[in-house]
């Protein structure tokens, strides 16, 4: 079989988003895919006639189409993608609420700017200096150095409090770090979050992996399901090739992989690894998320925020806790109320998901102890997510609802879906930012390359299948 | 042998591919490309890739200036298609 220019591991948003830079420019690649789907992290499954996303809440990075050079924009013409083919609804509102506050933002800065005037009138000129000093930072730089951005924040906010509010979307978001993020990730997660803000496809992630995967097949891109790389083989610190399914060898000249850094390494032959470098850590965080499917719209039922930010202390905990769950925080999508405007919504019950941190180390001892231990824990968690869905308002109107359907995933569920180690959806906490590895054509993109959320997802496929594969063969 | 006329009909294509989004018809050829359309270096560096794949034309690095306005591209490249 001939060689390949490049395997592609992962049909998630970057694998495949690199696979179209690279089969557009006629290199022969093939992405390989555990499963039997795409979207890994973002993804989506049905039951009955039920369509649900899994990951996704909402596109990050909403931009008005006429706008140039915004992160979203640029993607959609590296994969010459016409915008319009992505049928965005904006948010209506979400609301971040702390015990004594609730902060609302939109798609556009000046909301928010104005909240904050009313609430933390004596923090407006640090916020309005924060906002220029990120309106400077290239924070998508390859070689921006790691820095902590509380410490950087705090040079422009003293309210203790206001941090926490700021914090908190941005955090649950993106950040694989416990309560803290690099800032470079802090200034994509405040533009992508609060400056351009939240949309929703028609039809939800589908609608986004169909279109990456009818670009990848136009350009004559070969997609293989069900291919667990088992192996990567490489001599002289030379990448030759992977093993798939511990059996088939496929031989390659450049990897991109998309499975993680600590989970790339860990299948990399052992006489690879440098003796002198420990691995990279694995990330802490990781969710449970109920969906819950009642027969009345969450309008109707007196909530017309897109997104709500629940945190019920005076400071937001983004952290491993120390039960299953910790029900004290949550983030709660209300897929219905985006703006359909005249197009009809996708979903015409009500759709609700609440998800939570949780600790994955604790859940796989529930599975593994018994797996009538672990259903039940479930139904503590949707129980639970009641009880936060009634917190952020639902039934305040007086109404009550009936409940259609409901499901719980779990640290173990995105385990066993996305491969990654301790189930962390935002990865390891020792990312690499230009996708370099100790490995001569091993590269990493995705998750652990750092760009985050949907659109960041597929930025860093483009730009380390240009920076890599596209441009050193010109 | 290509006019000068079907060299820019040959680069307009490629350019109307990657700046899809934007109308390219009202293009002015002694105007910078960049200050009249939605460029930055990655779509420069996807001309010069379509030049490859499309035409089989190889622009090399210290030469990707020459791409800056349509005028300057079709001085460029005139000779390079009918090589």
């Amino acid at each position: 079989m001939a060689k390949y220019d490049c395997v592609i591991i992962g049909a998630g948003m970057s694998g495949l988003a690199a696979g179209i830079r690279l089969s557009m420019y006629n290199k022969k690649v093939v992405i390989l895919e555990r499963h039997t789907i795409t979207g890994g992290l973002n993804s989506y499954y049905s039951r009955g006639k039920r369509k649900f996303d899994v990951g996704l809440h909402a596109l990050t990075n909403f931009v008005d189409p006429t706008e140039r050079g915004r992160p979203f924009n640029k993607l959609m013409k590296q994969l010459r993608i016409p915008y319009d083919d992505f049928k965005l609804h904006p948010q209506n509102y979400s609301v971040i609420q702390f015990p004594d506050k609730k902060i609302k933002f939109t798609n556009d800065i000046d909301f928010l700017t104005e909240e904050i005037r009313l609430n933390f009138p004596h923090e407006i000129d640090g916020f309005m200096s924060l906002l220029n000093q990120m309106q400077q930072v290239n924070e998508v730089d390859l070689s921006n150095e790691l820095i902590m951005a509380r410490e950087v924040v705090r040079n422009y906010l003293k309210d203790e409090s206001l941090i926490e509010v700021l914090f908190c979307p941005l955090l649950i978001y993106g950040s694989a770090w416990e309560n803290d993020m690099d800032f470079s990730q802090f200034v994509i997660m405040f533009k992508s979050i609060f400056i351009e803000g939240f949309s929703r496809p028609a039809g939800g992630v589908r609608t986004i992996i169909d279109l990456l995967l009818k670009r990848f097949e136009e350009c004559g891109g070969e997609l293989r399901f069900k291919s667990e790389v088992t192996k990567i083989i490489a001599i002289d610190q030379k990448i030759k090739a992977v093993e798939i399914n511990g059996e088939q060898i496929i031989e390659c000249d450049n990897i991109l992989s998309s499975m993680g850094l600590p989970e790339t390494l860990s299948v990399l032959e052992e006489n690879n690894h440098s003796k002198t470098k420990p691995l990279p850590r694995v990330g802490n965080l990781s969710f449970t998320e109920s969906i819950v499917i009642t027969d009345k719209l969450p309008r109707d039922l007196g909530i017309d925020a897109t997104i709500i930010f629940y945190n019920n202390r005076p400071n937001y905990l983004y952290q491993k806790p120390s039960t299953l769950i910790d029900s004290q925080s949550a983030v709660v999508c209300f897929p219905n109320n985006f703006l359909y405007g005249n197009t009809p919504s996708d979903y015409t019950e009500g759709v609700m998901r609440v998800t939570n941190i949780a600790n994955y180390d604790l859940w796989n001892d529930q599975l593994l102890f018994s797996k009538e231990n672990y259903k039940d824990q479930k139904i503590n968690v949707f129980n639970q997510s009641l009880q936060i869905l009634k917190n952020v308002g639902l039934g305040s109107n007086g109404k009550s609802f009936e409940v259609l359907f409901k499901d719980v995933f779990t640290p173990t569920t995105i385990k066993r879906y996305t491969g990654h180690f301790g189930g962390t959806v935002y990865g390891s906490i020792d990312k690499s930012r230009n996708g370099q590895t100790d490995i001569n054509g091993l590269y990493i993109c995705g998750t652990d390359q750092g760009f985050l959320g949907i659109v960041g997802s597929m930025l860093s496929g483009i730009s380390m299948a240009n920076l890599h594969i596209l441009s050193s063969s010109l | 042998m290509l006019t000068n006329e079907e060299v820019r009909s040959k680069v307009l294509d490629i350019i109307a591919d990657i700046a899809l989004d934007d109308d390219v018809t009202g293009i002015k050829d002694e105007v910078a490309l960049r200050e009249q359309l939605d460029l930055d270096s990655m779509d420069f560096l996807d001309i010069v890739m379509e030049l490859k794949k499309r035409h089989k034309i190889e622009v090399p690095q210290e030469d990707y200036t020459r791409l800056a306005s349509m005028q300057s591209c079709v001085e460029y490249l005139a000779p390079k298609f009918n090589a």
